[in-house]
């Protein structure tokens, strides 16, 4: 792994190499709940416009540390975070850093489904109210429109925008709080597993539209499915215990990858 | 494995731990226990419905007869000698329907007797007329019919309530009197009154002398269109009987009454045992007979404040002073109880202090509601020095009780909103506070709106913080302000089962039941917002 400091300078100085810009970086990242150490020592670079898969066990830290880069864990009374995460090189732990800011660049999808109890178009308008995107109704309806669009869901709810989001099946309730992430422009999607309360159909939906955002945000999923992972992301990172065992291209982990561990979980062995 | 499988299988039905006889027995035994629980339950819901209709029915039926009130109809002489129409408040109204009520009666002449016919009106009766004429200065000039409510005793005797009314009977005698009014003698044909005093509890004398003491049942013998009460009976000549009486109404003539012309009148009660002594029985019966008494709903009781005289009591200013009282406790405690929940569950860090808090607030809910009375008056009346039997001090008070009650109640409600709808927000930038208003309170509100309306049910009904701060008083007046001295319902219904008077019996159940009336209607608001409210996610 080549670690840069200053990621987003360095990277456009030798953008000559096609290679990804770093977006959001882990260093020596460690967590803890109250006495007991849940991550230890993480380091793990976000690719700019990639997916970037954490795979493992359950309990092995991937949401973990996919909560610590938008600070949800700030969230939980008892949860320590040590180490350093930087966002385009900002730490995103400084004092000086608005965590409200900081969760408006980086989005978050969660496992189930959590629309809120309103309408389908309040659910999308939300973010960007709060945060002032829209300086008329207008432009608020567009950006509705545009992200439900991204979505993939405004052709099914278009002419049930009223009604309430709650109402509709998983999977588009699913979508629905991607738009939602979407309507705020985030410039990092963070998903923990979003597809392991939908049926096959409806997870191939939100993949391929995963597959269509990594043009735009970049992405970072928590998937217990391994075919997810090789099918939505260019780089996987493997937990185990608290420990990052490995990370890298998605192609070299699922075919030659360099852990026993990793290759042990790939194929079924453990997990 | 497979072999054991093969061999329980040779036995026909396989036997398992599961289908052997001592399983079976497990089995029923569960459903025995089961059985029980169930029948255990449904005993104790029908045992605690049993009491629910019991106390219903009790208060119900006691409460009725309070709901209505007697009235007499008079022909009052408001004419300008009675009444000066420029100077209305200088007449005497109360004089003026006693006088119409004594005109009825030409032959009650003794003192004593007028002053119990007098007793026969409600002594508000003047307040009623003076008022209705200062509204309708028409009604002045002449004489108008006016109905004045009857006396507390006069009203209950007409519904029943102070002695069993007792029936005539056609005496199948003559009866001759002696005289026509005063002490007379009255003679019988057969002496089958003998027996019938006798039955009804006479003191048997000398000479077969029976005498009816105010300990026996009231005989009234009306005929030749008056009214006479036996007071003694012996057995005359010829298989006759002579009895002593007193005439409560006087007789036409002296004439004797055939057989069948005379009516006996049994009181059973008592004279000495009731309120209601037998001429008021008497003059009653024939102002009812003459259809001058009518049964009205009773406004009195609904929209007047108190008063000592039962058939002047109302429960209007106690409600009002419920009400007063009520605002004053919602406005404080609401919006304090929602702010202090919502700062201990969304806000405040999880450290021995808020811990400390929590415990406290929790046994603010189980401390004795006197407490926050003697609270109440240390505090607000002598150290702040506000006013006593204030709805403001009470409302002050009762919302240092309801507090804890909200403040828990929003607490659950708010800890009920699922987590991932603050994730959700949170995770879309939405700061801790937007969190909070936009979508989490929203969300709690039927919860915490349910919490408030029962607490404010559970002050409604309280009276013993109410006592210390002085809204026991005895106030008239219906209170115009929060500043006003005030009472309130369960007050109220507190003072009028300590008095006395029979007849404030029924209004202390009428006005149990308007307070139960009010908790039952704020219990139905409080499912109806849950209901209406409640949002699935």
């Amino acid at each position: 792994m080549n670690i840069m400091t200053e990621a987003g300078v360095e990277q456009k100085l030798s953008s000559g190499t096609n290679a990804p810009l770093i977006k959001m970086k882990g260093e020596k990242v460690s967590v803890h709940y109250g006495e007991k150490r849940a991550l230890f020592d993480v380091d793990l670079d976000v690719r700019e416009n990639q997916v970037t898969a954490l795979i493992g066990p359950s309990g092995c830290g991937k949401s973990t540390f996919l909560r610590c880069l938008n600070r949800m864990n700030d969230t939980i009374d008892i949860a320590r975070v040590s180490g350093k995460i930087t966002l385009d090189g900002e730490d995103v732990y400084d004092p000086k850093i608005d965590v409200v800011e900081l969760r408006a660049r980086v989005g978050m999808v969660f496992q189930k489904p959590n629309p809120f109890p309103k309408s389908i178009y309040e659910n999308v308008a939300y973010g960007p109210r709060i945060h002032g995107l829209a300086r008329s109704k207008a432009e608020l309806d567009g950006i509705v429109e545009s992200s439900l669009k991204k979505a993939g869901l405004f052709n099914e709810v278009k002419d049930r925008l009223l009604e309430s989001g709650t109402g509709l099946s998983g999977g588009q309730q699913q979508r629905l709080c991607i738009a939602r992430a979407i309507a705020v422009s985030p410039e990092v999607i963070l998903m923990d597993e979003p597809c392991s309360a939908l049926d096959p159909i409806a997870t191939a939906r939100v993949e391929e539209l995963i597959d269509e955002l990594r043009q735009n945000y970049t992405i970072v999923i928590v998937t217990h499915s391994m075919q997810q992972a090789a099918r939505v992301s260019q780089r996987t990172a493997m937990f185990h215990l608290g420990y990052l065992v490995e990370e890298g291209a998605t192609d070299k982990m699922f075919t030659n990858p360099d852990d026993k561990r990793t290759q042990d979980y790939i194929t079924g062995r453990f997990g | 494995m497979t072999d054991a499988i093969s061999s329980f299988g040779a036995v026909g039905r396989p036997v398992s731990i599961h289908t052997d006889r001592a399983a079976k027995a497990r089995l029923k035994g569960r459903y025995r226990t089961e059985t029980w629980f169930k029948w255990l339950g449904a005993a104790a819901v029908a045992l605690a419905g049993l009491f629910l209709v019991l106390l219903l029915s009790t208060i119900v039926t006691q409460a009725i007869p309070a709901l209505r009130q007697n009235y007499l109809t008079l022909p009052i002489d408001l004419s300008a000698a009675k009444v000066d129409p420029a100077k209305l408040d200088a007449a005497n109204y109360d004089a003026i329907a006693q006088e119409a009520l004594t005109a009825k009666f030409s032959d009650v002449t003794s003192r004593q007797d007028k002053r119990l016919l007098r007793g026969l009106i409600s002594t508000g009766t003047g307040v009623f007329l003076r008022k209705d004429i200062a509204a309708d200065p028409g009604m002045l000039g002449g004489t108008v019919d006016y109905a004045v409510p009857l006396d507390d005793f006069a009203d209950l005797y007409l519904k029943g309530l102070l002695a069993d009314v007792g029936s005539d009977e056609a005496i199948s005698t003559s009866v001759t009197p002696s005289e026509t009014s005063g002490d007379i003698d009255l003679t019988f044909g057969d002496d089958a009154m003998l027996t019938l005093a006798r039955g009804h509890g006479a003191t048997e004398g000398e000479n077969g002398m029976l005498t009816l003491t105010s300990g026996a049942s009231s005989l009234l013998v009306a005929f030749n269109g008056g009214m006479v009460k036996l007071t003694a009976l012996s057995p005359g000549t010829n298989g006759t009987a002579v009895a002593k009486g007193t005439v409560i109404e006087a007789l036409d003539s002296t004439a004797p009454a055939a057989s069948g012309q005379a009516f006996l009148r049994v009181i059973d009660t008592p004279e000495a045992s009731r309120k209601i002594s037998d001429k008021m029985i008497v003059w009653l019966d024939t102002l009812k007979s003459a259809g001058l008494i009518e049964s009205r709903f009773n406004s009195i009781f609904f929209f007047t404040g108190a008063s000592r005289e039962p058939e002047l009591a109302g429960v209007w200013g106690a409600v009002v002073g419920s009400f007063l009282t009520m605002i004053v406790t919602l406005a404080i405690a609401f919006p304090i109880g929602v702010s202090a929940a919502i700062y201990l569950e969304e806000f405040a860090p999880k450290n021995r202090l808020t811990t400390i808090i929590e415990v406290n607030i929790n046994n603010l809910a189980a401390v004795p509601s006197i407490v926050f009375g003697l609270l109440g008056l240390a505090v607000f009346l002598n150290f702040f020095g506000m006013p006593r039997s204030a709805p403001v001090v009470g409302g002050m008070v009762l919302a240092l009780m309801t507090l804890p009650i909200i403040i828990i109640a929003s607490r659950a409600s708010l800890r009920a909103v699922p987590p991932s709808i603050r994730e959700a927000a949170l995770g879309i930038g939405a700061s801790k506070v937007q969190t909070v208003f936009h979508h989490v309170l929203p969300l709690a509100m039927p919860g915490i709106m349910t919490g408030t309306i029962l607490g404010m049910a559970h002050a409604l009904g309280e009276t013993a913080p109410l006592l210390m701060i002085g809204m026991v008083a005895f106030i008239v007046d219906i209170p115009g302000g929060f500043t006003d001295p005030a009472t309130i319902l369960p007050v109220q219904i507190f003072m009028w089962a300590d008095f006395p008077e029979a007849g404030f019996q029924q209004k202390t159940s009428a006005a149990i039941l308007i307070l139960l009336l009010f908790l039952v209607i704020m219990n139905a608001i409080a499912v109806i917002l849950r209901r209406r409210f409640e949002r699935r996610w």
